[in-house]
């Protein structure tokens, strides 16, 4: 618990190496619908609001925080996942 | 059920990273968006279901809210307002890390925790988030254009945003060896929000392309901050993907302004506006009315569009699908050259104009339409200035020396739409305006363009 788990660095490493490779490969077409999608993706964060908020023994600070935190967070994955979807369905090929 | 949850979680990173990949071209993008959508849906089963989890009514009511707001924002966001969308999700992501470190904070404000590594991993993500937070809602306000869009700038700013910094890190230190000092927590969480304000006021309007990516970045890097001190790796991967990908957007924009980061967060850029004016006003300007233009364009065989930040102020992107569609029918081949910078965030053009059903195969790269330029009949520039700037090629004094640019003083005849003479974002003086192949459309975006598509699909077949 004290130290860091080298384990996660590992994670964290080939997550952004493979994050880079993935997104040089993305047309600069579409950049703007990419950073609404993983800005969606990063919502993911509501794993640990979800955690915080209905955990066992949560103090009442902690709920409420946590109560703003699985909020803001469905707020950003809901939009985000929708508006992507948007944007995308926009991008369309001559005559089509 | 507890067995299923690390399963989830690899389910849902692996899902995450099909998204991004499917993500590179437009004929899989919504593949992607799909992926990502199942990959979310597994994961917060995954978090309901673990058996610490014990009350649900506070989530499942802050998931309705969530939605209530999300789904209307969603179906009803015009696309010109994409930009400060994307600020604004900014802002509630970093929010939400921060607010989860604050309650993951207290629950370590425990001497036992002093010191350790969970702490000052908890530190860490909450600076980011909540700087991330703040400098996002500053963002939105100078998009939205509450705020001053110019970069605001007063004397011993650096010192200021300097001593700022350090004394966020020194409390963020102090609460990480000796979490039991709670009273210090708000100063910490005060001080990380005043500094995201710093942080960005200074930056100009022009520049947000790169502060929003560099944002998107941060929200990410939050997250996988988070996932470290929580230790989840789900979250790890998934913040390490979007930090990665604000990064790249980032150094994209940075490239294509050849600046550094340093120099577009810290440089004051625009600040100084319009010093150059003076002593030059002898230089001729020829202007066209719109019947002109449109008869020039008939007679062509090519026409490049290169739209900038005012095609998107004036809403003009439909009038210049009527024209492209007016010139198409005639027979014109019609480009959009597409600098990266161009608008207010990465990839703002493209999205106009595919909202105005502009094919998008006719969208073009900067380094992909430059040597097409000489061979190009006509050069029509909307609403963008300083990234079809000459001087930034020809003239090594320029203040946007070595920044790219799309060459559009190459084509035979240029036609430009502008509101005045005034000078661009970056008030440097645009040499482009005086060549004897330019010609001036003066007057609002929209109703030029219109006007000009209008001529077109009107009386134009008598020529």
């Amino acid at each position: 618990m004290t130290a860091l788990n080298p384990d996660y660095l590992f994670v964290f490493i080939m997550a952004a190496f493979l994050g880079f490779q993935l997104i040089k490969k993305v047309s600069p077409l579409l950049h703007s619908p990419l950073m609404s999608l993983t800005n969606a993706i990063a919502a993911v964060v509501i794993v640990g609001a979800i955690a915080v908020t209905g955990g066992a023994g949560a103090t009442p600070l902690a709920k409420t925080l946590g109560f703003i935190a699985v909020f803001c967070a469905t707020v950003n994955l809901v939009s985000g996942f929708m508006i992507t979807d948007r944007m995308l369905k926009m991008f369309k090929r001559k005559g089509s | 059920m507890d067995a299923f949850i690390p399963f989830a979680a690899i389910a849902a990173s692996a899902l995450f990273i099909l998204s991004l990949m499917w993500m590179s071209h437009p004929s899989t993008a919504r593949r992607g968006v799909r992926a990502g959508e199942i990959g979310m849906a597994i994961a917060i089963v995954g978090a309901l279901v673990q058996h610490e989890v014990v009350d649900y009514h506070l989530i499942i009511i802050a998931m309705i809210a969530g939605c209530a707001v999300g789904i209307p924002m969603a179906l009803l966001m015009p696309m010109t307002a994409i930009p400060q969308r994307t600020a604004m999700s900014h802002a509630f992501g970093a929010l939400a890390v921060g607010l989860i470190g604050a309650a993951e904070f207290y629950k370590h404000a425990q001497p036992q925790f002093a010191g350790g590594f969970v702490l000052w991993a908890l530190m860490f993500e909450m600076l980011l988030g909540f700087l991330t937070c703040t400098a996002s809602v500053v963002a939105f306000g100078k998009l939205q254009e509450i705020l001053p869009t110019r970069a605001i700038v007063f004397p011993g700013q650096r010192i200021v945003n300097g001593l700022v910094a350090l004394a966020t890190v020194a409390v963020a230190a102090t609460l990480a060896l000796d979490p039991t000092q709670t009273y210090l927590f708000p100063v910490f969480v005060g001080l990380a929000l005043l500094f995201g304000v710093l942080l960005v006021i200074p930056i100009g309007g022009a520049d947000m392309p790169t502060v929003i990516a560099l944002l998107n970045s941060y929200a990410g890097l939050a997250a996988s901050a988070m996932g470290f001190a929580l230790g989840n790796k789900l979250l790890i991967v998934a913040g390490a993907l979007d930090g990665a990908s604000g990064f790249i957007l980032a150094l994209v924009m940075c490239k294509a302004m050849n600046r550094s980061f340093a120099n577009v967060m810290f440089g004051g850029f625009g600040a100084v506006a319009a010093s150059s004016a003076g002593g030059k006003d002898d230089r001729v300007v020829r202007s066209a009315s719109a019947e002109e233009a449109a008869l020039q364009m008939e007679n062509a065989s090519s026409v490049v569009v290169i739209p900038g930040y005012g095609m998107a102020v004036s809403q003009a992107q439909h009038k210049v699908s009527e024209l492209y569609q007016a010139l198409t029918k005639k027979g014109v081949d019609v480009k959009f050259a597409i600098h990266p910078v161009a608008g207010r965030m990465p990839g703002h053009m493209n999205v106009l104009l595919a909202e105005a059903n502009v094919p998008y195969e006719q969208l073009v790269e900067l380094d992909d339409i430059n040597p097409d330029m000489p061979q190009t009949d006509i050069a029509l520039i909307i609403g963008a200035n300083d990234t079809i700037n000459p001087s930034a090629r020809d003239d090594p004094g320029s203040a946007i020396a070595g920044m790219p640019i799309i060459e559009a003083d190459r084509a035979r005849s240029v036609f430009i739409i502008k509101r005045s003479m005034n000078a661009g974002f970056a008030g440097i003086d645009n040499p482009i305006y005086y060549n004897a192949n330019t010609q001036m459309l003066f007057g609002d975006a929209k109703d030029m363009v219109g006007a000009i598509a209008k001529e077109l699909s009107g009386g134009g077949s008598g020529h």
